[in-house]
């Protein structure tokens, strides 16, 4: 590979040809601010933030000029910084003032700028937009008053999740990033797996809020409030105070849940290992009495209303499993009511996710098996941060304290479902046992594992060959719908389909700044969740194998279908407009 | 205007029109200056029917449909009247000139007649500065324009 040499403030330094200025300063040890540059999603030198003078007539992009041959870059001269100043003070002219009571407080990449550039007040005072914000999701509100038109949003889900919800309308001031026609974010394609949140550097996007439901059924004495939390929460949570992205806080969020006032606190993991259950039987009947393959796991609440809208003809290969929330919040009005003696009535389901899309599937028409909501609120890791931080619950100061019976014994096998390939990885531990009566000699199956976008293998059943591949982030789970479509070359039997890149800890509803290495080292947490914990098999959970005896039956069985099977909606690409009925 | 909205478009012929273009890269442009000719304006209904045919996502072609000055979402008057607002036009008199316009038709500029025959619109230069002020209706241009010639012009397509 051709190198080019060149200066930055000086400092010598060489790149590989075609690389931009802003890499080349990085490795300077030289920092350019930046606001809409988003690394290999967004690259486009729009917001003008990080202009440097590379000796041309007019100052360039660092973001998208490209390194030449004994360049002299400057990134700290006088019309630099009154270039980058008026840029910043013109975005801030059209934007709020209310920083204190925004969502971003603190965690405001244009704040943080602002800051850095030492604006201290604004020389423009010019016409601001109005504009509605969007209230109308279950998951995401999108406020246009404090959206600073950077288009990140617009990348990452066109990019990353081919899904295309949102783009620009209209030109100059009166641009506004919206569904097409301006409809309503909940009549759109947007499957609510807010990826556009994680990368928004304002306030603009962010989950609707489920905290005050929360504190009044907390507050409530008449309410039995039980909450489950998500795999993925436990390697994230830990950053909404400062802690190292993919620290395993299980036991301090435990006793987090029950100072906030929680009655029972149990954990999706148990409805996880019951997945597991539940779908590698179906896995095991679709291939042995010849059901639709390759079979697709449904955990995912974004990637169900994908499919939905996008490759309907494709439902009848989703498994019919519900995704473990959805299992815990049926379980949770009809066994735990039972078994505690309480009136399902009386009894507040909370669901702790990394998952904005968890919020729209909550409430889901046909997720009302129990005969009442089975869930009743969604609540995100940025959310729990938030009401741990109002309690004043500090998690390091706290014990490790354990879930709660009975929906509390958990599994290595289902901590893994919080990372792409852990559902893969989890069914495998279990259908090799069930169908060859022996045990596994190593439990890990490390193919699945990885931010590979999709990752294939070959599985040896004693004799029975399966065919598995796991995908992550939409763009990847188009791939590999399109070729089921075109016939499934390659044999797959069984699929995995996480929404969000890397998975669950990389979902929507996880602390900001969610990036790649952050999202590795969420993994990596995930699996040494996994080995520390006892049982690694979601069929050795002794938990699970009382449920079946006490409550469900078995698995596929009667009880199981009405409580934790479901069914999908095809919803097609657009919404047809419901024409008023004529004058 | 909301009832003209609800007219049905010839889907069929807005197919064609996607499907003569849809081999070729960059064929949005073209497509919507067809359909557009051929509706009259870009209503919902034509924009879903190029999004499928190319491929597209309806926010990418609507973006691009209302980005553009000279595609229409809503539907326009039979005779588009485009009044240049920039410094030279201005200073020769064009803000008379749009005053007696909008006295003629009884519209302000951004609106269409209710008679659906005249919509008017500002834009920021017509490239003919050597005869501000200067009109144009559909593709023809008028220049040295006084609020009493103005009138005549619009009488022509009465």
């Amino acid at each position: 590979m051709a190198t080019v040499k060149l200066t930055v403030d000086g400092v010598p330094v060489e790149v590989e040809a075609g690389s931009t200025v802003l890499k080349a300063a990085e490795k300077a040890g030289i920092n350019i601010p930046t606001l809409c540059y988003l690394e290999g999603i967004h690259e486009v030198g729009a917001c003008r933030v990080c202009v440097v003078d590379v000796g041309a007539k007019a100052l360039q992009a660092a973001c998208v000029a490209p390194v030449a041959e004994g360049m002299k870059v400057l990134t700290n001269t006088p019309a630099v910084r009154t270039a980058r100043k008026t840029t910043v003070e013109l975005i801030l002219s059209n934007h709020p003032d209310n920083c204190p009571s925004c969502v971003r407080n603190l965690n405001c990449e244009l704040q943080a700028l602002a800051e850095s550039l030492n604006i201290r007040g604004n020389r423009f005072e010019g016409a601001r937009n109005e504009w509605t914000p969007d209230v109308s999701s279950h998951s995401i509100v999108r406020d246009p008053n404090k959206c600073i038109l950077c288009r990140r949003c617009v990348s990452v889900c066109e990019k990353v999740q081919g899904v295309q919800a949102i783009g620009p309308i209209n030109r100059g001031f009166n641009t506004v990033i919206a569904p097409a026609f301006g409809e309503l974010l909940a009549d759109s394609v947007c499957v609510n797996c807010g990826q556009c949140i994680l990368v928004c550097p304002v306030g603009a996007l962010y989950e609707k809020d489920g905290i005050a439901k929360t504190w009044a059924a907390l507050s409530d004495p008449g309410k039995h409030v039980v909450v489950q939390t998500a795999p993925a929460v436990r390697v994230a949570l830990g950053e909404t105070q400062g802690g190292e992205p993919g620290e395993v806080v299980t036991g301090q969020m435990v006793a987090g849940l029950r100072r906030l006032g929680f009655d029972g606190v149990m954990d999706t993991d148990f409805t996880a290992d019951l997945t597991i259950l539940e779908e590698g039987t179906e896995l095991i009947e679709r291939l042995t009495k010849g059901g639709v393959l390759p079979m697709i796991t449904s955990c995912s609440p974004g990637w169900i209303k994908f499919i939905e809208h996008f490759y309907p003809d494709l439902l009848p290969n989703l498994s019919t499993c519900k995704s473990p929330q959805q299992m815990f919040g049926a379980l949770a009005k009809t066994f735990y009511a039972e078994k505690k003696g309480i009136d399902p009535a009386s009894i507040f389901s909370v669901s702790i996710m990394p998952c904005t899309a968890k919020k729209f599937e909550c409430e889901r028409p046909e997720m009302r098996d129990s005969g009442y909501q089975d869930v009743d609120v969604v609540l995100t890791t940025r959310e729990l941060g938030r009401m741990m931080k109002e309690a004043g619950i500090v998690l390091d100061k706290l014990p490790e304290e354990e879930y709660d019976p009975p929906m509390g014994l958990t599994t290595g096998a289902a901590v893994i479902f919080g990372a792409t390939g852990g559902v893969c990885e989890a069914a495998l531990r279990t259908v090799y046992e069930v169908v060859t009566k022996e045990p596994l000699k190593d439990v890990n199956f490390k193919f699945c594992r990885g931010l590979a976008g999709v990752k294939e293998a070959e599985v040896d059943l004693k004799g029975t060959k399966v065919k598995v591949a796991v995908s992550h982030s939409l763009s990847n789970a188009r791939k590999v719908l399109d070729m089921v479509r075109a016939g499934n070359p390659n044999g797959w039997a069984f699929i995995e389909v996480m929404c969000c890149p890397g998975g669950c800890i990389g979902g929507g509803g996880q602390p900001i700044p969610t990036n790649t290495a952050i999202r590795q080292k969420r993994i990596d947490g995930t699996y040494t969740a996994d080995e520390r914990l006892a049982i690694r098999k979601s069929h050795e959970n002794p938990a699970i194998t009382a449920i079946y005896k006490e409550f469900l039956g078995q698995p596929l069985g009667h009880k199981s279908h009405e409580l934790l099977h479901t069914k999908y909606t095809p919803r097609g690409r657009y919404r047809i407009r419901k024409e008023k009925a004529a004058d | 205007m909301a009832k003209q909205e609800k007219q049905a478009i010839d889907v069929d012929r807005v197919d064609k029109i996607v499907a003569r273009h849809a081999s070729r890269e960059g064929a949005l442009l073209p497509v919507l200056k067809e359909v557009q000719d051929l509706v009259g304006y870009l209503p919902e209904e034509a924009l879903k029917r190029v999004a499928l045919g190319l491929g597209l996502s309806l926010s990418r072609v609507y973006g691009v449909a209302t980005f553009y000055s000279l595609f229409y979402t809503t539907p326009k008057g039979k005779y588009v009247v485009r009044v240049c607002e920039s410094a030279p036009c201005h200073v020769q008199g064009a803000p008379e000139v749009i005053a007696a316009i909008e006295r003629e038709l009884g519209v302000p500029f951004g609106e269409t007649t209710p008679d659906g025959r005249f919509t008017l619109e500002m834009v920021s230069c017509l490239g003919v500065c050597g005869v501000a002020p200067a009109v144009m209706v559909e593709d023809r241009v008028y220049g040295n324009l006084t609020p009493e010639t103005v009138i005549a012009v619009l009488q022509e397509y009465r």
